[in-house]
């Protein structure tokens, strides 16, 4: 539609996975706004159950219905699913089977809720068939409905396994409908029309789970997309500074004259003091940022496009959403 | 010093201060649970209080669950072993062990306990077995509390300090043991066993036109052989089951216990103190011996207490005027620092007005992580000086 070139073109499906915490519902909502704009038209899918979606961009719960949640930049629309295994599975039963009644006597039994929970794969079958559906779906011209899906998914530990549907259902379902839909599933998953990101931050643990996935990922033969780096935190502070305050060598003398003229303290040793005390905190600040470097190092030799969000500093309300969407526009993974 | 933390600015004011020393040098403390929500330091914790406690004496073990990788490995721990090692380096008259939780390898402990070796096999084989002791959610926490029954009953260690498994929230760790209890005591699976029980022979006769209905649905849907395994398994985990439960109900009762003591760990940020805030709740309700709430990773006010409004107000100065770049920049790093110390300080009063009687212990947010036992000693010693 556009002519922008960006790092995903003919990716349709962009999974959104990440250690707990580090932003995965957050980086999936901007990035659906980012792939929005300039009048597309996005379907945003959650599938835990837990009305993320519905949180950020503040809006009552949502039903298992596609509706449109925001308008993106220069026009284009969000829409958002939150997918319910229990009524994919209804669905599913009677679009495939016309088994309406077999369907609801399931599902009063609890036989759906104790199959998805006995076997996982069951209910993940489910939710990335839904998922996929809405990718492959086409409108009357022959025309996909959705320029991209973008699927806020379940964290790295699971992702592989949620994603690996056929692997995981085979074990239970050698043949049959389950199986043939897993099949389809895969088709689409597996295929490079998706792509599947990762959300970290600059920290060990999730840089680490970040390194472990993309292998597993490839090991399963699914298709690694970019590392969204979130919650970056930036300083005005200048490198020299930076690298001298690592080394221990950074003088607070400069510190104490510029507080001087910025009429902050009185008197020669009360500059001095503050500046001390600035300067101790520069050099904290410094250690940080030094680490944050390495992660960074280790990230990058997992050889994923990287992009690299900021920390808002009152938190995400919808404004900071639009920001960060803007972000990931201007680097180009949108 | 004990009492009241309103001394130093850092600290929430008139809020009973945790005394964990006094907690670990008491030789009645025999169970300590670090619990919280996901990714604030539970491990860290539970580490720490186990070095510290090791340290000044007791002999400790700390079951830990997904540690990361160098903390681990700085414990001598290897991923293939479900039993607790003893780590070096540690100095002092006590001991300490430690050990990663193996939730399979504990879930086919329990099997084997409690079926005879056909019936075991017969259920470890299951392919819904193996789905279930992998990735039922809840597993883990159940498994993690059966790792802390059998530790307990060895009756190797005076002092167990249990870490919980990373979910979202702290709270999963007392309801998963119930939801697989009732899970497993569920209608379904009473419907599959029923024939068994009854001595009938077809599962779908004796029960109504509803079952065969959807039994009919559920062998178009997955086949027959599914239906098969699914009963099979069913019933084979049905006679093992009430072993399960009784044992789950004993490390429950174990947790309510006098010498248990649960540090609730959290983030000073409004998600992470929320969560701490009802699993206070739930530890009343429960009867459960709280010792206090951790805060880790807290910023304190720095810098000779130069306010953020008067910092960002310099800084702004001198941009406006083109000078001194790097105090403005530095005047503007301080700036976000304050907020943030002072965004965290709300939190924790907050939680403070809303549970007064709740002791509180601060550890400092550090520059790097924490992934080797001088850090660890390191947080032992913060968690301890409050
Ligand atoms: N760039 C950012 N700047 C500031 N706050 C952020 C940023 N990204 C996310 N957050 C905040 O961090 C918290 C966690 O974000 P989010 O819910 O998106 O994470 P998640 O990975 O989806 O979590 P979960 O694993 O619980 O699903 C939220 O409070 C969110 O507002
Ligand atoms: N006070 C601290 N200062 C700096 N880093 C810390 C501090 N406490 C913990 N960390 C670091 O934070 C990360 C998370 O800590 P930890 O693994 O203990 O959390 P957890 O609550 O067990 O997480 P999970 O819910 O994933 O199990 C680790 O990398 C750890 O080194
Ligand atoms: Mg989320
Ligand atoms: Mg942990």
């Amino acid at each position: 539609m556009s002519s922008r070139d960006t790092d995903w073109d003919g990716v349709r499906l962009h999974v959104v996975t990440g250690k707990g915490g580090t932003g995965k519902t957050t980086v999936a909502a901007a990035l659906a706004l980012a792939l929005a704009a300039d009048g597309r038209k996005v379907l945003l899918v959650e599938v835990e159950g837990r009305q993320g979606i519905a949180q950020v961009f503040d809006l009552p719960p949502l039903p298992y219905e596609e509706r449109r949640v925001a308008v993106a930049p220069g026009g284009g629309d969000v829409y958002a699913l939150a997918v319910d295994p229990e009524e994919a599975m209804l669905e599913y039963l009677e679009m495939f089977y016309g088994m309406r009644r077999a369907g609801r006597a399931l599902s009063k039994m609890g036989i759906v809720d104790f199959a998805t929970t006995i076997a996982p794969g069951f209910r993940d079958v489910l939710v990335t068939g839904k998922t996929t559906e809405a990718v492959r779906r086409k409108g009357k011209d022959g025309r996909r409905i959705y320029d991209a899906v973008v699927l806020d998914a379940p964290p790295t530990g699971r992702i592989v396994r949620f994603l690996n549907v056929t692997n995981e259902v085979a074990g239970l379902a050698r043949v049959g409908p389950i199986k043939n839909h897993a099949d389809l599933v895969s088709g689409v998953v597996a295929s490079p029309e998706t792509a599947v990101h990762f959300v970290t931050l600059l920290e060990e643990m999730p840089v680490q789970e970040t390194l472990d996935g993309i292998t597993e990922l490839r090991g399963a033969g699914l298709p690694a997309g970019g590392v969204f780096t979130n919650m970056v935190r930036t300083s005005g502070l200048p490198e020299a500074a930076l690298d001298a305050a690592a080394a221990g060598r950074f003088d607070p003398m400069e510190l104490a004259l510029g507080l001087k003229a910025a009429g902050l303290a009185d008197g020669d040793p009360n500059a001095a003091a503050l500046a001390e005390a600035l300067a101790q905190e520069i050099s904290e600040h410094a250690r940080r940022t030094e680490l944050e470097r390495q992660e960074r190092v280790s990230l990058d030799a997992a050889g994923r496009p990287r992009y690299e969000l900021p920390l808002l500093p009152d938190g995400v309300d919808l404004a900071g959403l639009y920001e960060l969407a803007e972000s990931i526009r201007a680097q180009g993974a949108a | 010093m004990r009492g009241s933390g309103s001394d130093s600015g850092s600290m929430v004011k008139n809020v009973p201060v945790l005394d964990l020393d006094a907690i670990i040098d008491d030789p009645g403390t025999r169970i300590i649970v670090c619990c919280g929500s996901g990714g604030v330091g539970k491990t860290t914790t539970a580490a720490a209080l186990g070095l510290r406690a090791a340290e000044r004496g007791r002999h400790a073990v700390v079951l830990t669950v997904d540690p990361a990788r160098r903390l681990a490995q700085s414990m001598g721990l290897s991923e293939l072993d479900n039993t607790p090692r003893p780590v070096a380096g540690v100095t002092g008259e006590g001991t300490l062990h430690a050990m990663m939780l193996d939730m399979k390898r504990t879930f086919d402990e329990i099997i084997e306990a409690h079926a005879d070796p056909e019936r075991a096999r017969q259920i470890l084989t299951n392919p819904f077995y193996q789905s279930l002791s992998s990735s039922f959610s809840g597993t883990q926490e159940y498994m993690a509390m059966e790792k802390l029954g059998q530790l307990r009953r060895s009756g190797e260690w005076d002092l167990i300090i249990v870490d919980t498994p990373p979910s979202r929230s702290a709270l999963d760790f007392l309801d998963a043991p119930e939801r697989l209890g009732r899970f497993l005591d569920g209608r379904f699976i009473r419907m599959l066993t029923a024939p068994a029980k009854a001595g009938g022979r077809s599962a779908f006769k004796l029960l109504n036109a509803g079952f065969g209905l959807v039994a009919g649905a559920m062998t178009k849907l997955l086949g027959a052989q599914v239906l098969k395994d699914l009963q099979t398994f069913v019933s084979a985990l049905d006679a093992v089951f009430g072993g399960f439960r009784a044992r789950a109900e004993q490390t429950y009762r174990l947790l309510q216990a006098p010498g248990t003591a649960f540090v609730v760990v959290a983030a000073p940020e409004r998600d992470a103190m929320r969560e701490a805030s009802y699993f206070v709740e739930r530890l009343a309700d429960e009867r459960m011996p709280l010792a206090g709430l951790v805060v880790n990773r807290v910023h304190l006010p720095t810098a000779g207490g130069l306010s953020a409004a008067r910092s960002a107000a310099a800084a702004e100065d001198l941009e406006a005027r083109g000078e001194h770049e790097l105090t403005a920049a530095a005047l503007r790093l301080h700036a976000g620092r304050m907020q943030l110390a002072a965004r965290e300080q709300r939190q924790q009063e907050h939680f403070a007005s809303a549970h007064p009687t709740v002791p509180m212990a601060q550890v400092p947010a550090m520059p790097a992580d924490v992934h080797d036992l001088e850090g660890l000693r390191r947080v032992g010693a913060l968690l301890a000086a409050q």
